[in-house]
């Protein structure tokens, strides 16, 4: 599965898309399949400030919980307000399928996230293969 | 993930599994699929269509001899003398206070022969029970024949007409809970037992456990449902499933620290039997007045999933009891929870609170089972 080239990546499994100063998150494909059917998401409001590493919310599937943690610190702009009766469209497509957009902090933050190679790399290891 | 599997015990179907490439999981010390083809859809197959489970991992314990009815009722809560040959019933294992050693269902094979099927995670602990409890009592023998049997679960409404295929017997005259030896997939005296842990109807086939016998047996069950959708399910439908139908997992419901009128399992304790392990702690609980908190039902009423282990409170602020199992109901489309609260706040549409990370979410006390499958009309 590709993950696309303009995304960088954290080794939580989300991914970051930067406009200028918007950056647009979502979880990578790896992280939508290792939980299985998504029933729940549970996002942070507009207006609220996530802080780089720190969780922000959490993505539900029936068996499990899973913690989101933001790529970086910033204020939320928007959420994907179908994520609350549409959840499972994360499952169909992890990489068009955002979970909320951000105005960053500071942008030099994202060059410390991993490239879509070394995410690639990143879960191959984890997974053996 | 990384794989830990040299610890873990396998059943006949390991490769079978892992081979399809299922999501693993360890249960209780055994290396079991979890997910085959996504949760939704195989607790979906079953529930519409028909959905086959490996269940090898669970136990089963012979006990044989004349002074076999005397052993299963000196250790079994429920009455075992009510049961004709080729009967089943679901009964516990108690402590002498009262509490769970397991649950279990005991079949009687003939006069001389009962099986007692127990889960996998309680194997050894079951065994070692047995003969501890009842291994001097005269003329009954005690096997473990766990490992004999690889033992499929094939459940949901187009069950019977899938493996009714691939056996000469008559599937139409096994009533619920009873069973027979059949022929099935060209082999003989195979166990075929009309029980399951889904809330559907459905089958328990016992055969010989030895690796090309079980795949090639899977395979024809597979071949057999395909027409209605048959799907091969793991443990995380086989465990929405059984929530949804209100049944007892022995460690959530069930425990060596929860008594029998608590679980709300009183109608199998038959305590007019002259004895059985428990007999005393239960009629003495009930002289007390009956337990002081009781396994209910809830389902959240705001945003939310209650899961296993989340403490539930009264809607004032105090602590009042815990899930013990929580989950999004896939058929249902709610969250639903089973829960031990005090005896004052089991009364339907009571409200509480459960607290998820944090938060208090609230939920309602409702019936259980929260799912029973549509009668037929014959």
């Amino acid at each position: 599965m590709a993950y696309p080239a303009d995304y960088r990546y954290t080794k939580e499994h989300e991914w970051i898309q930067v406009d200028g100063r918007i950056g647009t998150v979502g979880i990578t494909d790896y992280a939508q399949n290792s939980l299985g059917d998504i029933v729940f998401v549970d996002l942070p409001k507009v207006g609220d400030t996530v802080e780089a590493k720190q969780s922000f919310g959490s993505v539900e599937s029936v068996k499990a919980v899973s913690d989101l943690f933001a790529p970086v610190t910033g204020t939320v702009t928007e959420i994907n307000e179908e994520l609350k009766d549409a959840p499972e469209k994360i499952n169909s497509d992890a990489n068009t399928t955002w979970l909320l957009k951000l105005e960053l902090a500071d942008a030099a933050q994202v060059d410390a996230l991993l490239s879509a190679a070394e995410y690639e790399k990143f879960i191959s290891e984890e997974t053996g293969h | 993930m990384a794989e830990t599997t040299t610890e873990l015990r396998k059943t006949a179907l390991n490769a079978v599994h892992r081979a399809a490439k299922a999501k693993m999981v360890d249960f209780g010390g055994w290396d079991m699929p979890v997910d085959c083809c996504g949760l939704v859809a195989e607790h979906m197959a079953v529930r519409t269509a028909v959905g086959v489970f490996d269940v090898s991992h669970m136990g089963d314990i012979q006990l044989r001899g004349p002074g076999s009815l005397a052993a299963v009722q000196q250790l079994c809560m429920n009455d075992a003398s009510k049961l004709a040959v080729g009967q089943a019933h679901y009964s516990a294992m108690l402590y002498p206070n009262g509490t769970f050693v397991d649950d279990v269902i005991v079949h009687k094979l003939s006069d001389n022969d009962y099986l007692i099927v127990i889960n996998a995670g309680t194997r050894e602990k079951d065994v070692q029970w047995v003969r501890k409890t009842i291994g001097h009592m005269p003329g009954v023998h005690v096997n473990d024949f766990s490992d004999y049997y690889t033992q499929l679960a094939i459940q949901g409404p187009r069950a019977a007409e899938t493996l009714q295929k691939l056996t000469s017997t008559d599937l139409s005259t096994i009533k619920n809970y009873w069973f027979t030896w059949g022929q099935v997939c060209g082999l003989h005296n195979v166990m075929i037992a009309r029980t399951g842990y889904t809330g559907e109807d459905g089958f328990e086939i016992y055969i010989p456990s030895d690796e090309p016998t079980s795949a090639r047996v899977w395979g024809e069950v597979l071949d057999a449902g395909k027409e209605f959708g048959i799907l091969p399910c793991g443990l995380g439908a086989r465990n929405t499933l059984r929530l949804e139908a209100g049944m007892a997992l022995y460690g959530h419901e069930i425990s060596d620290t929860i008594n029998v009128f608590e679980a709300n399992l009183g109608r199998y304790a038959k305590l007019d039997k002259p004895e059985f392990v428990g007999r005393e702690a239960l009629l003495e609980i009930q002289a007390a007045g009956g337990p002081k908190r009781r396994l209910v039902g809830l389902e959240m009423i705001e945003r939310g999933i209650g899961r296993d282990g989340y403490p539930v409170f009264s809607l004032d602020g105090a602590r009042i009891g815990e899930i013990t199992s929580g989950s999004p109901s896939p058929f249902l489309k709610k969250n639903i929870a089973l829960a031990y609260v005090p005896v004052d706040f089991t009364a339907l549409d009571t409200e509480v609170a459960v607290e998820i990370r944090g938060q208090q979410v609230k939920a309602k006390v409702v019936p259980v089972p929260f799912y029973k499958k549509p009668k037929k009309s014959t």
